[in-house]
């Protein structure tokens, strides 16, 4: 039971692995054919730009490391000194301000206009930089109200999940930081239209992730 | 649109200038793949040597005491993690999936050369981190390979204070760098082939190497988190592994914690760790074996459907490696099932190896010694797997030389007679030196013999109920004399292995120094990398066009074809019929 959401993972990965290679003709017999008249498939990954492929791949190994942590959480739950830990209300603030960050980055990629990349871009990294500020204040509630790191394995998986969260946004604004830099150093918006779609995937799979979190801490 | 394959882009590509970006800060695959190379058979070297400290210890208790059982302890756990992931794991990934990858697709580097880069300097880096913890304040660890707590952290254990944690800070960032190669060598494989490359055109070299990258990112996540937490409880005193104890008779602040729980993580990530070192040895061999036989590789598509089973099944085998941990029998039936599972796949792989050499033309040049070696080394190790796959033979084998000798079979002497072919195989491309065979082919018979000098006897050990683990046997009642004996002789075995090496670092420095010119394709082979227009190839593998492959990997010895061996990229020629 423990292992479910580990397992869903892995499971889900090789499915999707083994489907897509099905869709690669994996059943060819490759010593009967000859010629280069299969080149479409050698450019694989249905049209999925290189650095997509890349994110995508790097996506799953961030996933496999959240559901990891995710099956610890459950595993060490079922043993006796688990106290509940009744999460700060201000972490509701904190969501809605993430889903802002998703909506202001998602916006600007709707269009090919420079002064929304500028408003939105900028809108993205104040409203990611305000959750992660919460996130900290949160921390000060349980702090003041005694409730450190090492106090029960509840705090301790609630100070590790948002830290390991709020970590990976902060990989995250670094590419934003280069991408905005880029859009206000008036380059086309074009050029720079790739790095910030690929913030944006990210953005939305860390949202995704920490309304996971939330809710296996709100529902335990 | 003509097709472009993405490493031919023109922004993509930038010569390297100055010594530095050409050697040190390298973003060629090649260069990078050397460095990976020669900083982990330099590791490696080192847990050599550990080991055969601690068979000196072993085999001559009395003659030879130089050193305590702590050192013991700490030799054992730094020579297993260094040959498993700083070895094994870096040189088939890091070193033979940077060199081959690009080649072998036909392209011109990695499609991220500088996360390349990084790469091979977070893992220089990951290296340095684990061996300053033989100069630290308590020395390296010895908390064994597994790093089980409570022990791993508790007092008593050798590197209490700094030594675990530098292990698992080494960890941290060797896993850093593992992602950042395993990204790579993934897109490169899957974006950055060369026209008419299908995938089912790649050579099994590459089968293996990409899906144990895949295991690798999958996977190795387990191992981090294990050792996140870990440093946690170390450090900050949280419980998430560490139960209430008494330790030196103080009580400590710990509470609750489960011990086995990190064993879950761990060999969640153990397990497919195996298959991450055999996958890419499985591949090569094959490789291997259809070069030198002159043969098409039998049942080729058999071939990539096992290494991807095996793949999808080395993640729910983990738990046959805590059979003693009291878990519930039904678990224990379960991983036992899937555990014989694999076999299957793997036992048509040998099957087909065999197979490839039948009716074979073979050469038995050193790179085949090597890889014949292997199959038999592998069926051995392999068949004890099964054993100690079964719950009933493993509960009284468990932590004996039994289990030893299995998994040096399996995963130490196999995989190393690989990387050995291997080297022997690709060494005039990656040098343009021919080395001088009949020192290699003593190489061979000298380290295949040995090693079964050193390992089946270790089977017999574990018979004899000898627990492994043990600084020494003197004076334990139920170890018959006859065990001392044979301890004795292993370890003669051992340290003449270990020196017989020096043969192979002989032969690579002669053959740079002295050694002959070799000819670009000196085999015979069919794959992209023999084909470059220079050899060793030049930064950019391959002037100016892209080759373009039209056809399978293995033509070898065609009827009705001139050569022996039809390169991939060679076009069909007119009313060229292909007999099957």
């Amino acid at each position: 039971m423990e292992a479910i959401s580990i397992l869903a993972f892995i499971f889900t990965a090789v499915a999707v692995s083994y489907w897509w290679l099905w869709r690669q003709r994996v059943f060819d017999k490759p010593w009967v054919e000859e010629g280069t008249e299969t080149d479409d498939r050698a450019s694989i990954g249905g049209g999925l730009a290189t650095a997509n492929m890349a994110l995508f791949a790097f996506l799953a190994v961030v996933t496999s490391l959240f559901a990891l942590f995710i099956s610890a959480y459950f595993t060490r739950m079922e043993l006796d000194d688990w106290t509940p830990l009744s999460e700060p209300g201000s972490l509701w603030f904190n969501t809605a301000v993430l889903v802002l960050a998703s909506v202001a980055i998602h916006w600007c990629t709707r269009t090919l206009s420079q002064t929304i990349y500028k408003v939105s871009l900028l809108a993205t990294g104040v409203f990611t930089l305000g959750f992660i500020w919460g996130q900290y204040v949160a921390w000060q509630q349980l702090w003041a109200a005694g409730y450190y790191l090492n106090s029960n394995p509840a705090n301790s998986f609630f100070f590790l999940f948002t830290a390991l969260h709020a970590l990976h946004l902060f990989g995250g604004l670094w590419v934003w930081t280069r991408a905005t830099f880029r859009v206000f150093s008036n380059v086309e918006v074009e050029k720079a239209k790739m790095s910030v779609e690929l913030c944006r995937t990210y953005w939305h799979f860390l949202l995704v992730v920490w309304l996971v979190l939330f809710a296996l801490l709100l529902s335990t | 649109m003509a097709y472009v394959a993405y490493t031919d882009r023109e922004h993509h590509f930038a010569h390297p200038h100055s010594w530095v970006t050409k050697y040190v800060w390298s973003q060629d695959h090649k260069v990078i793949a050397i460095q990976y190379g020669l900083t982990a058979i330099a590791v490696g070297v080192v847990a050599l040597v550990l080991s055969t400290i601690m068979r000196l210890q072993l085999g001559f208790p009395d003659t030879f005491s130089i050193i305590t059982p702590s050192e013991y302890y700490q030799f054992v756990t730094m020579h297993g993690m260094i040959m498993v992931v700083y070895l094994l794991t870096a040189l088939f990934l890091g070193g033979f999936g940077n060199y081959l990858i690009p080649l072998m697709i036909g392209a011109r580097d990695m499609v991220f050369p500088f996360m390349n880069m990084l790469s091979f300097w977070f893992y220089f880096l990951s290296v340095i981190i684990l061996m300053a913890s033989f100069f630290v304040p308590g020395g390296p660890t010895g908390a064994g390979w597994t790093l089980y707590p409570p022990q791993a952290i508790l007092f008593g254990t050798p590197g209490a204070d700094w030594g675990i944690l530098l292990m698992l800070i080494s960890l941290a960032v060797f896993i850093i760098a593992f992602t950042m190669g395993g990204l790579n060598y993934v897109t490169t494989v899957l974006q950055a082939r060369t026209r008419g490359l299908t995938l089912m055109r790649l050579p099994l070299s590459l089968w293996g190497i990409l899906t144990a990258t895949v295991l690798g990112l999958l996977a190795f996540p387990a191992l981090l988190v294990s050792a996140i937490m870990m440093t946690l409880d170390n450090l900050i005193g949280t419980s998430f592994f560490m139960p209430a104890l008494v330790s030196m008779g103080e009580l400590q602040e710990h509470q609750g914690g489960s011990p086995i729980l990190f064993q879950h993580l761990f060999w969640f990530f153990g397990h497919p760790e195996v298959y991450i070192v055999a996958l890419p040895a499985f591949g090569i061999v094959s490789d291997l074996l259809s070069v030198h036989a002159r043969k098409n590789i039998f049942g080729y598509r058999m071939m990539v459907w096992a290494i991807v089973i095996i793949g999808g099944l080395s993640f729910i085998v983990w738990a046959h490696h805590m059979y003693v941990s009291g878990m519930n029998p039904y678990f224990g039936f379960f991983f036992a099932t899937t555990t014989l599972i694999i076999a299957v796949p793997t036992a048509i792989k040998v099957y087909n190896w065999v197979l490839t050499l039948w009716q074979g033309n073979i050469h038995l040049r050193v790179p085949m010694l090597f890889s014949i070696g292997f199959i038999f080394t592998f069926i051995h190790g392999g068949l004890t797997g099964l054993f100690l796959g079964n719950v009933v033979i493993d509960l009284p084998l468990s932590d004996t030389y039994f289990v030893v000798a299995h998994f040096h079979m399996v995963m130490g002497v196999s995989p190393i007679l690989v990387i050995y072919g291997a080297l022997y195989h690709w060494f005039p491309k990656i040098t343009g030196k021919m080395y001088n065979a009949t020192l290699g082919k003593w190489h061979f018979w000298l380290t295949f013999l040995g090693s079964y000098a050193i390992y089946l006897p270790m089977h017999y050990l574990g018979f004899l109920g000898v627990p492994r683990r043990y600084y020494a046997y003197e004076g334990i009642d139920f170890i018959p004399d006859s065990a001392l004996m044979l301890n004795t002789q292993i370890s003669t075995a051992a340290l003449f292995v270990a020196v017989v090496q020096l043969l192979f670092f002989i032969n690579v420095i002669w053959s740079l120094m002295y050694g002959r010119k070799s000819d670009p394709n000196p085999w015979g082979a069919t794959t992209l990398e023999w084909q470059t227009p220079e050899n060793p190839p030049a930064h950019g593998n391959w002037g100016k066009e892209l080759p373009a492959v039209y056809r399978w990997a293995y033509d070898y010895s065609v009827p009705g074809a001139e050569k022996d061996f039809t390169p991939q990229n060679e076009p069909p020629k007119p009313g060229e019929k292909i007999e099957f």
